[in-house]
């Protein structure tokens, strides 16, 4: 009967060949680590802050005057509002945490590197889009900091030169952040840009299977059709797509291997989250700021204006170089240098576990400038900050324009052809 | 390299706290499980503070279920100017004339702690200090030249700067003030002792308001933890099981 049913949809749709291909023989390297976890949790994320910011608009009030309060509606008045609430807002935090370690796993392993230059880019664009979801977000719950978070990103525009000042009145609606603003973002936000990213999301699995994954060593799994004896190819099945053109060593269908060990990881990942989500759900001030609690006022500024922490790192840039219009284009060029990796590195070695000593220490000291720049990024300003934060600066851009030089003709180890585990 | 971003990640919180600025606070010590304390905490708003600060975003009946408050009994004794009981805790002060009278309209307090934290509150309520420079005779250390007068002050009694905190003042090293820097002076209707206590009550209730679900959650958490923890051993098992044909 359901062997009858399924053909049926077969002969009308590929649905089996599509679950062939993409999950149930899938080719996936067998050395995944820990870092490969982070891919399926941006999905589980994404899915919770689509699902719960569904529910919380059924009573949530897009307006100047009932924004806020309609927030502590749900805290309050609606059954598991607040569960709602803080699974939408921890999830938002959540959110850039994983996918900060699903691009930096990228980084570490060269994921970016030919033949994966498409992926990475679709990543990026996610990344990017995430970000402006994530602001436009941040701008609902119409708290004081919500308001003056706004206020400050906005204006930035308005260093642009000539068209500066009514390109910001464009994006407000209004000459000050107010309620025509609040709608626009709130349109944005919960149809606009979530519609953008599931497609890109989409893309960006689509390119990743038609590439197919890297590993931690950076080795190929697909050898040249024929190459490889027929005792030393995987002895799993695997869809025609890829054997047909390739002879597939060392790798393991997606499903069932890495979906069991996804779920561990989806289990292991909600204990953190939970934990966060019951027990400390404003992420000590980081997730949900204090600030946020009064309703906004366009005549009393917090005390500190900083935004939320994932936009840390660029929001240093932004304010350590002294003029306004280049620390917006800093801040700009900043994340354009990620888009650009593929072409900063212009080595052939992936995995840093096989690139020189100079690349190691340049990831580090990348690493610890990203980090320090984060830190900065939520910190009122003052001269010793300044000073870290320009150094640091020079240190995420140097990893971009070093990794240029010393790439081209870089000391690597040898490469195994095979994955060693 | 993992050691110095955890090194970076402890840091972090005192970074934080340096940028605070504020003098250091007391602890509240507050137990938003013990009801007995909201009941009373509770009674003491509704008698004293709810004449100029509204809890817009509470209800009458939610708070009487949460607190165990029988509603007819919670109507008599906690209601006075004829609202229905599920509305929400609002005064009738106009707010423009609030502002005139205080400088500065007196706020909201649902989300209170949850804007300023329980121990803020704690150390503010017990913090005012006679300053002939005001217009209500009294400053707050934590909330330097407040508009609010000293509510409490036939309970607590007249507090003053210590000598040396008017010194401290006087100097070139002035540093923010904090509770230890007052003396009682004239004692009120309380001991100090029975006057934190008034006061810790209070607090406990507006911690509660700012969050009615968080004994809830608290309470969900230890569940979906528990269920989780299970789950993570059972899906370990389950991918140890499924993984032994690969190695």
């Amino acid at each position: 009967m359901f062997a009858n049913l399924m053909a049926w949809f077969d002969e009308r749709l590929p649905i089996t060949d599509a679950w062939n291909k993409h999950v149930g023989q899938y080719p996936a390297p067998k050395n995944f680590n820990f870092w490969y976890f982070f891919g399926s949790l941006a999905m589980l994320v994404l899915v919770n802050q689509i699902v719960t910011g569904i529910w919380l608009t059924m009573n949530y009030e897009p307006s100047g005057d009932g924004a806020f309060a309609s927030i502590e509606y749900i805290m309050r008045d609606v059954d598991y509002g607040w569960l709602l609430r803080y699974m939408h807002s921890t999830g938002a935090s959540a959110f850039f945490i994983v996918v900060y370690l699903h691009m930096y796993r990228g980084l570490m392993y060269g994921s970016y590197q030919k033949p994966r230059e498409l992926l990475w880019i679709f990543g990026m664009l996610i990344y990017l889009v995430l970000m402006a979801e994530a602001f436009m977000g941040y701008l609902l719950p119409w708290g004081n900091m919500s308001f003056w978070g706004a206020q400050v990103i906005i204006s930035l525009f308005g260093a642009i030169p000539v068209i500066g000042d009514d390109l910001t009145t464009w994006i407000r609606g209004d000459y000050v952040i107010s309620g025509a603003t609040l709608n626009r973002f709130f349109a944005l936000h919960v149809i606009a840009l979530p519609l953008v990213l599931v497609v890109l999301v989409f893309l960006h699995i689509l390119a990743l299977h038609e590439v197919g994954s890297n590993n931690p060593e950076g080795t190929s799994i697909k050898k040249k059709k024929g190459s490889v004896p027929e005792e030393e190819k995987s002895k799993f099945k695997f869809h025609k797509a890829y054997t047909d053109k390739y002879d597939i060593v060392d790798a393991i269908p997606f499903h069932p291997y890495y979906s069991v060990k996804d779920i561990m990881g989806v289990v292991g990942f909600l204990i953190l989250f939970c934990w966060v989500m019951f027990f400390a759900p404003e992420g000590g001030g980081y997730f949900l700021e204090a600030p946020n609690f009064t309703p906004a006022n366009g005549l009393k500024t917090p005390e500190h204006i900083v935004p939320v922490w994932y936009f840390g790192p660029f929001y240093t840039i932004l304010r350590v170089i002294p003029d306004k219009l280049l620390g917006m284009v800093g801040m700009f060029a900043a994340i354009g240098m990620l888009f650009a990796l593929p072409w900063f590195d212009r080595g052939t070695v992936k995995s840093f576990k096989f690139r020189s000593k100079w690349h190691l220490v340049n990831l580090v000291q990348f690493t610890i400038c990203f980090i320090v720049l984060g830190i900065l990024g939520t910190m009122p300003a003052s001269d010793l900050a300044n000073l870290i934060g320009r150094i640091a600066t020079l240190g995420y851009f140097g990893f971009f324009i070093s990794l240029w030089f010393y790439s081209k003709n870089e000391q690597t180890k040898p490469v195994p052809e095979r994955v060693s585990k | 390299m993992k050691k110095i971003i955890i090194a970076l990640l402890t840091l972090l919180p005192t970074l934080a706290l340096a940028a605070g600025g504020g003098g250091a606070l007391d602890k509240a010590n507050n137990d938003i499980t013990d009801k007995e304390s909201l009941r009373n905490g509770a009674a003491t708003y509704m008698n004293n503070c709810l004449g100029c600060h509204q809890l817009q975003y509470q209800r009458y009946n939610r708070t009487f279920a949460d607190l165990d408050i029988d509603e007819k009994e919670g109507m008599a004794t906690l209601m006075f100017t004829g609202e229905k009981v599920g509305d929400h805790i609002t005064n009738t002060m106009p707010a423009k004339e609030a502002a005139a009278f205080f400088g500065a309209a007196p706020p909201d307090l649902t989300l209170v702690t949850r804007f300023r934290s329980s121990d803020w509150l704690y150390t503010y309520l017990r913090s005012f200090y006679a300053d002939s420079a005001r217009p209500f005779g009294v400053n707050n250390a934590v909330f330097k030249d407040v508009g609010m007068p000293h509510v409490f002050q036939q309970l607590q009694g007249v507090q003053e700067l210590t000598a040396e905190a008017k010194a401290m003042l006087q100097s070139d090293n002035v540093r923010p003030l904090t509770s230890a820097d007052l003396v009682l002076t004239q004692p009120g209707e309380l001991t100090p002792a029975e006057y934190d206590v008034v006061v810790r009550d209070l607090v406990n209730f507006l911690e509660y308001t700012g969050e009615p679900s968080k004994v809830e959650r608290h309470r969900l958490g230890y569940w979906v933890l528990g269920f989780l923890v299970i789950l993570f051993i059972l899906s370990y098992l389950l991918k140890k099981e499924y993984w032994r044909d690969v190695h």
